[in-house]
């Protein structure tokens, strides 16, 4: 009786699970390197975008700082984790310091992620208290200053240049576990204390205060989850991509995570999912069809920029036509376990 | 370190500055929409004075006014494709719009033209210099001052003496109350757009006047230094804006000269903590405006 509850209480996240082993399944069986390369990609984004989910998704407030803290934990990640020679080969101006500290993988992804939130607990402790068009900006701000110091902090980053050199560590299986247990995470987290209190004050920041709940302290937890979140994002496709730059956190990267949020819906878990899903394969589809445009040559100049066009095009006609998404509002439900009586589903604003 | 030249520029940057404020300011007054494609519609203009330039016999005055017509039809076009739409959606909805509208443009340059940079032909006056007191100084910083002077006379007599101007200024402080009284919400937003998208032009003759050249992605500089100066004079006032754009130029300028020179590369991560700073304490900006609600706490 008491299983079942937990079970019912958890089918959401668990028909997302499911949903995501069953792809990871069949891409183990297909055995194509490409899309093996491809589903890993998928995976690790989703786990920035959930990030994503859980702060904006929670709290309404759009957030495009979320990028430079995946910056944040794939630079500490990669710090540690690689060997002090390799890291002397790629970045011979590198503080002496940091040569030596050679750690594991998981340590290391787990430690970038802590450094992105404790960034962002100090960052975000002031910002809190900011809403709307001021929010927005001062999160663009956020964004700005990351990159700008990741550029320009040689000895840290090897500056503007491409950072090489990562041990390959990020397979299939491990970025599926990582994505499995964040859909959980996030789920829980919406579900929780916290996250109620969020939404409450997402949904009307006055009548939520009036039953005393602290917004800002609700927000800034959301936020350091989020960042956590995203730093250990980074973390993982650092050890996928293994050599990257500053430029690969900055707008183009957050105009994807943005995109795969916004067309799934950003006001649930599934939205989440199935936003980066939707996303994945219809950048996947559209960049094949750039290659072979370009391989074909029927455009002397190049053929460039054909996916984020389409792309840019698809998410305004989303915010036209469905401004809350492919998913709404709704969360995904195993069907059979969900008797018609038994869940009076909390309603979510129509906004 | 401080003479004549480093006044003059000065003065000139803040010129340009204050002009690429105002274009963000006027739609963010009325829509509360920060728009991330307004350096697209810089982008465009540079686009134009390509093309003119590099493939018509058009003189170059007419190609200076072609490229601000295409900032301003750019600007409409995209409320009216864009976000006349969400508009009444949410703001969140309008800012995605916005973003992904800016990627939409800039990939656009992209596939169109090229990725690579292509040189914009400026006339003889944008190289030359004139000696003033001692000092070289070039004509394209008196041009710019100049400019500013103007366009900010017009403006403010569009702004003060027409019905069109009084309805903006009206929609800007309280927009509900300003329909209410009958002004249509359409007029006064595409009058808003357009002339944002008439700054863009103008300011972009002068941002390409500097490279001489123009690339997909020419557009993301001056919308941040847009930012940076709306934030510092007030989101929600014109004049504002134009303190901002100059306060932007003195403080950069003067970090320039007074950081140490490991540090001058960072300048740019100064500017934004300014603006974190800003917008946490005197979120009105420096100039104060009617009401301000971003803040909660």
């Amino acid at each position: 009786m008491k299983l079942a509850a937990r079970l019912k209480s958890l089918n959401t996240p668990l028909t997302l699970v499911a949903g995501i082993l069953i792809i990871a399944l069949f891409t183990q069986l297909a055995g194509i390197s490409l899309l093996t390369r491809i589903v890993t990609v998928m995976f690790v984004s989703l786990m920035v975008v959930l990030g994503l989910q859980l702060y904006m998704g929670n709290s309404g407030i759009l957030n495009f700082a979320h990028v430079g803290f995946m910056g944040i934990g794939a630079y500490t990640a990669v710090l540690l984790s690689m060997t002090p020679q390799a890291k002397l080969l790629t970045n011979s101006g590198l503080y002496p310091v940091l040569a030596p500290l050679h750690l594991p993988f998981l340590p290391s992804i787990l430690i970038g992620a802590l450094v992105a939130a404790a960034l962002a607990a100090i960052i975000g402790y002031p910002l809190m208290r900011l809403s709307d068009a001021a929010a927005v900006i001062t999160s663009f701000a956020v964004l700005v200053i990351i990159n700008v110091v990741m550029l320009h902090w040689d000895p840290v980053t090897n500056g503007p240049r491409t950072l090489f050199g990562v041990d390959y560590r990020t397979t299939l299986w491990m970025s599926v576990i990582f994505a499995m247990f964040t859909i959980v995470a996030v789920y829980l987290f919406k579900e929780s204390r916290v996250g109620l209190r969020l939404r409450a004050s997402r949904d009307d920041r006055y009548a939520a205060a009036s039953i005393g709940i602290n917004m800002m302290v609700m927000r800034w937890l959301a936020f350091v989850a989020s960042a956590f979140v995203a730093g250990m994002g980074g973390g993982l496709w650092a050890h996928f991509i293994t050599s990257f730059s500053p430029y690969s956190f900055y707008l183009s990267e957050t105009f994807v995570v943005l995109a795969m949020l916004v067309i799934g819906g950003p006001s649930s878990v599934s939205g989440a999912v199935v936003g980066t899903l939707v996303v994945t394969a219809t950048r996947e589809a559209l960049r094949a069809i750039e290659n072979q445009i370009n391989i074909l040559q029927i455009f002397p100049q190049g053929f460039f920029g054909f996916t984020e066009v389409v792309l840019s095009i698809v998410l305004i006609l989303i915010l036209v036509y469905r401004p809350t998404g492919i998913m709404g509002n709704h969360e995904l439900h195993w069907p059979r376990l969900r008797r018609k009586t038994d869940v009076v589903e909390l309603n979510e604003p129509k906004a | 370190m401080i003479n004549l030249e480093f006044i003059i520029n000065t003065l000139s940057l803040g010129s340009l500055y204050a002009m690429l404020a105002l274009g963000l300011v006027i739609v963010y007054g009325i829509l509360n929409l920060v728009n991330f494609a307004y350096g697209e519609l810089i982008m465009v203009g540079g686009y134009v004075m390509f093309l003119l330039t590099a493939f018509s016999p058009l003189p170059w005055l007419v190609v200076g006014i072609l490229a601000i017509g295409a900032g301003m039809l750019a600007s409409l076009f995209t409320e009216l494709v864009a976000f006349r739409p969400v508009r009444e959606k949410s703001l969140t909805a309008m800012l995605v719009t916005s973003f992904a509208i800016s990627t939409l443009l800039q990939n656009a340059a992209l596939l169109i033209i090229s990725p690579r940079a292509r040189a914009v032909t400026l006339p003889e006056i944008f190289q030359t210099s004139v000696m003033i007191a001692g000092t070289s100084v070039p004509w394209r910083n008196i041009l710019t001052i100049v400019t500013c002077v103007v366009t900010l006379t017009l403006l403010t007599l569009l702004l003060r003496h027409t019905v069109l101007g009084i309805a903006l200024r009206a929609a800007a402080d309280n927009f509900k109350m300003t329909r209410l009284l009958g002004v249509p919400a359409n007029t006064v937003i595409s009058t808003a757009f357009a002339i944002s998208g008439i700054m863009a032009g103008i300011v972009s003759i002068f941002w390409i006047g500097r490279s001489s050249s123009v690339t997909p992605t020419i557009g993301a500089p001056p919308l941040l230094v847009a930012f940076v100066a709306c934030v510092i004079g007030g989101m929600r006032n014109l004049t504002g804006a134009v303190v901002g754009g100059f306060v932007y130029a003195i403080i950069i300028s003067l970090l320039g000269v007074i950081l140490p020179p490991g540090l001058v590369e960072f300048r740019e991560a100064f500017m934004f903590v300014i603006v974190i700073i800003i917008l946490l304490f005197r979120p009105e900006g420096l100039i104060r405006s009617k009401t301000s609600v971003e803040r909660v706490g």
